[in-house]
């Protein structure tokens, strides 16, 4: 009896290899999809300008303004892309996005510096994103400091002279803090959304009836869905892994089988969620929206994937404790990036294996083998 | 085109919308949860790291460095210790994102040579944040040597004048820069961040809801029944598409009022303009999932193809981050991407109050790559079953 169930459970792990393997379409997503968000978040995703557009208002040119105004032109990050005698066209230039800055000098700018009475000097940003509107402020006020510092017989000031040292990420490469959490977005990608629609299907379609009445237990038919995309899932980790190496060279620092383990035990919770998932809704679009709701937006929002925790408002942060994928990226990103091990990271592999626990007794739970 | 049977079958879609639950859930709280979250959640901006102090020197000249830095609010203390094995293991245990350790010595240096080095070392994993870090604790030293610097040897840069105002000392040439931000002085990130996130409503709302519908149909067999009648093609299709046009419209209405009220995005274009934008965009953002139900034979195929699409084409949209921050290559493929266009034309309209004129060019480029995408997928649609 135990004999046959278990060729029955082998039977059933290979007739969902097969679907899964029929349905060409989603399977070659589903492998490309990890190495093509490397590349889009290796190359595309990057928030410093390196091209800062000025606008220059000169009412009077002088000998300074012309100094200063070469300093920009000379300066490979900005780019002067208008010179005009009054502001009047800066609004309409900003309106079409045309300039990101403006430099807008007063009369007499020589003559102030000459006799020692402060120069004024405007400089507007499109600050309609603060950021980067900050931050190219923040370039073009260098320029300007440098320059009034070199006018001015700056003395032997007294500085404090800070060494700077970027610890794992030397370069400060963004594609090295993306790479970890894609491994994250895409387990659960493949793991909660893939098992959640692929069992509520059988559940709209009515064929997991004709499972029901088989002789599998409901755990077999649970573990004979879920040890396919399990598969997938390890196969997916390891394409992001080497996309990330060969295209980027981002660093592997630690233990790849401790990375395996985790990636393994972070997709065993998605698939618990999956299996709920598809447990407590009714319809596939249902349990899509509950999965997409549930999983995929809090993956890629709450977990610190782009977005550091750290800036998330008190209340949502408290929101990110109960996200899965949280705990796997720091997990993921300690082991490639830090190389440290088990010793630093057993709080965030015990979170997970408690979220599996409470996941899995719930699902087996509400995935009761009942004709609706 | 019959107009007659357009009416009935209309009616009947609508009906289908409206009796579906899940539908419901998608079409009214998906957005809203999706805007409040999203909005709060979609932000760079990095205000404080917690700093573990190595204190070699103990001298005034270090303490002051290190209140300066932990009072003005970026500095979080998380402890500190004579040695560099306990602060490591801080940083790898991530209760430090970043390590001060001031040398034996620095007053003395700071003193006799005009110069002293401090080491800050930071867990740079997130580059962007400790690029930001850096800076802030780069003017707070510059600050603190300078207090520093006119303690031991004070130099008269201005003097007190009649009004009791601080007048430079003639002979210094100076320049008063004064800075505006334009658009969004508060900096308020949400502000700009709402409209774009609109448009990712919009976007989901619209081609993912086309796709599963006539996959559905597919999956459930009724769209061989439809297929059989002498319905022609133009009309079923306009009977997919407008019901799930008028809905992404009110959900964009509904957002809309949301932005202003709760998040107090300031509106100064003409809502006519954005009316009128969203409805070529909406027609493109349809067609692709049109396109993509033909293509897709089940409601998982549809819903996934579109995930993947959908992401990608946010990705590389400027949504998150500027277009322009991107290689040239990059930048080239946001010119066919009508998520750029349309998030750009949001934030120019709303934020910077921009005419027909302004943005022209995104209304041209919307209009083209909406006639192409629904040019195809109607031409791809064959009334014939799959």
């Amino acid at each position: 009896m135990m004999e046959s169930r278990r060729s029955a459970l082998r039977a059933f792990v290979v007739k969902e290899m097969r679907h899964i393997m029929r349905d060409r379409q989603t399977l070659t997503i589903l492998l490309l999809l990890p190495m093509v968000m490397v590349v889009l978040f290796g190359f595309a995703l990057r928030d410093d300008i390196n091209q800062v557009r000025v606008a220059v208002v000169d009412p009077a040119p002088d000998y300074a303004t012309t100094a200063l105004r070469s300093r920009f032109a000379g300066n490979p990050r900005f780019e002067i892309v208008g010179t005009a005698r009054t502001i009047d066209g800066v609004e309409s230039l900003f309106r079409r996005g045309g300039a990101d800055l403006a430099l807008v000098f007063s009369p007499g700018f020589a003559r102030s510096l000459g006799d020692g009475t402060p120069a004024r000097l405007l400089l507007i940003g499109d600050a309609s994103n603060p950021n980067t509107g900050s931050a190219m402020t923040a370039y073009a006020t260098a320029v300007i400091a440098s320059y009034e510092a070199e006018l001015g017989a700056v003395g032997r000031r007294v500085r404090i002279v800070p060494e700077l040292r970027m610890r794992f990420n030397p370069t400060l490469e963004s594609v090295n803090l993306f790479v970890p959490g894609l491994i994250a977005l895409v387990l659960t990608l493949v793991t909660a959304l893939m098992t959640a629609i692929s069992l509520s299907r059988e559940k709209e379609r009515g064929t997991l009836e004709i499972l029901l009445v088989s002789p599998l237990r409901p755990w077999q038919i649970i573990l004979g869905k879920v040890v396919p995309y399990l598969l997938l899932a390890v196969a997916n980790v390891v394409t992001a892994l080497l996309a990330a190496w060969i295209v980027f060279h981002v660093p592997f620092r630690g233990s790849l089988t401790l990375l395996l383990v985790s990636s393994i035990l972070y997709s065993l919770v998605g698939l618990s969620l999956g299996v709920l998932v598809a447990a407590v809704t009714s319809s596939q679009r249902a349990a899509m929206l509950a999965a997409v709701v549930g999983t995929m937006l809090p993956s890629t929002l709450l977990s610190g994937l782009i977005f550091p925790i750290a800036s998330l408002p008190g209340w949502l942060r408290i929101v990110t404790f109960v996200v899965p994928a949280r705990w796997f990226i720091v997990i993921a990103r300690g082991i490639m990036l830090e190389g440290v091990g088990v010793r630093y990271l057993w709080r965030e592999l015990a979170v997970l294996t408690v979220m599996l626990v409470v996941l899995l007794v719930a699902a087996v739970r509400r995935f009761k083998p009942r004709l609706a | 085109m019959k107009v007659r049977t357009l009416r009935f079958l209309l009616r009947k879609e609508f009906l289908q919308i409206l009796r579906d639950r899940t539908i419901l859930g998608m079409l009214i709280f998906m957005p809203l949860i999706q805007l409040l979250v999203l909005a709060n959640a979609v932000t760079f901006e990095v205000r404080s790291a917690s700093m573990y102090v190595i204190d070699r020197d103990h001298s005034s000249a270090s303490r002051d460095v290190v209140t300066r830095l932990t009072g003005s609010g970026r500095f979080v203390p998380a402890g500190s210790s004579a040695t560099t094995r306990e602060a490591d293991d801080a940083m790898l245990e991530r209760r430090a994102d970043m390590i001060l350790v001031i040398p034996a010595n620095f007053e003395r240096d700071l003193v006799r040579d005009r110069h002293a080095p401090v080491q800050l070392i930071f867990n740079a994993e997130n580059g962007a944040a400790a690029g930001v870090m850096t800076s802030y604790a780069n003017a707070i030293l510059a600050s603190s040597a300078n207090e520093f610097g006119a303690r031991i040897n004070p130099t008269p840069v201005a003097r007190l004048s009649s009004d009791g105002s601080l007048v430079p000392v003639p002979g210094h040439p100076s320049i008063d820069l004064q800075r505006r931000g334009w658009y969004n002085v508060e900096l308020d990130y949400r502000q700009y961040m709402v409209p774009g996130i609109l448009v990712v409503l919009v976007t989901i709302v619209g081609t993912l809801l086309t796709a599963m519908n006539i996959v559905r149909e597919k999956e459930a067999g009724t769209l061989d029944q439809l297929n059989v009648t002498p319905i022609d093609r133009s009309t079923f299709i306009a009977a997919k598409l407008i019901p799930l046009w008028t809905f992404a419209m009110a959900d964009l209405i509904m957002g809309l009022i949301v932005a202003r009220f709760v998040f107090g995005v300031p509106m100064l274009g003409s809502l006519t303009l954005i009316f009128f934008a969203a409805t070529i965009y909406m027609i493109g953002a349809l067609g692709i999932g049109l396109w993509i139900s033909t293509v897709a034979e089940t409601q998982q195929q549809a819903m996934f193809v579109t995930f993947s699409l959908l992401m990608i084409y946010l990705l590389m949209s400027g949504l998150f981050t500027p277009i322009r921050a991107m290689p040239t290559w990059a930048q080239w493929t946001t010119q066919i991407n009508p998520i750029a266009h349309f998030v750009a034309l949001m934030r120019s309209v709303l934020l910077k109050g921009a005419t027909m004129r302004d943005v022209a060019q995104h209304l041209l480029a919307l209009t083209g790559i909406s006639a192409a995408v629904l040019g195809i997928a109607v031409r791809k649609y064959q009334k014939r079953s799959g």
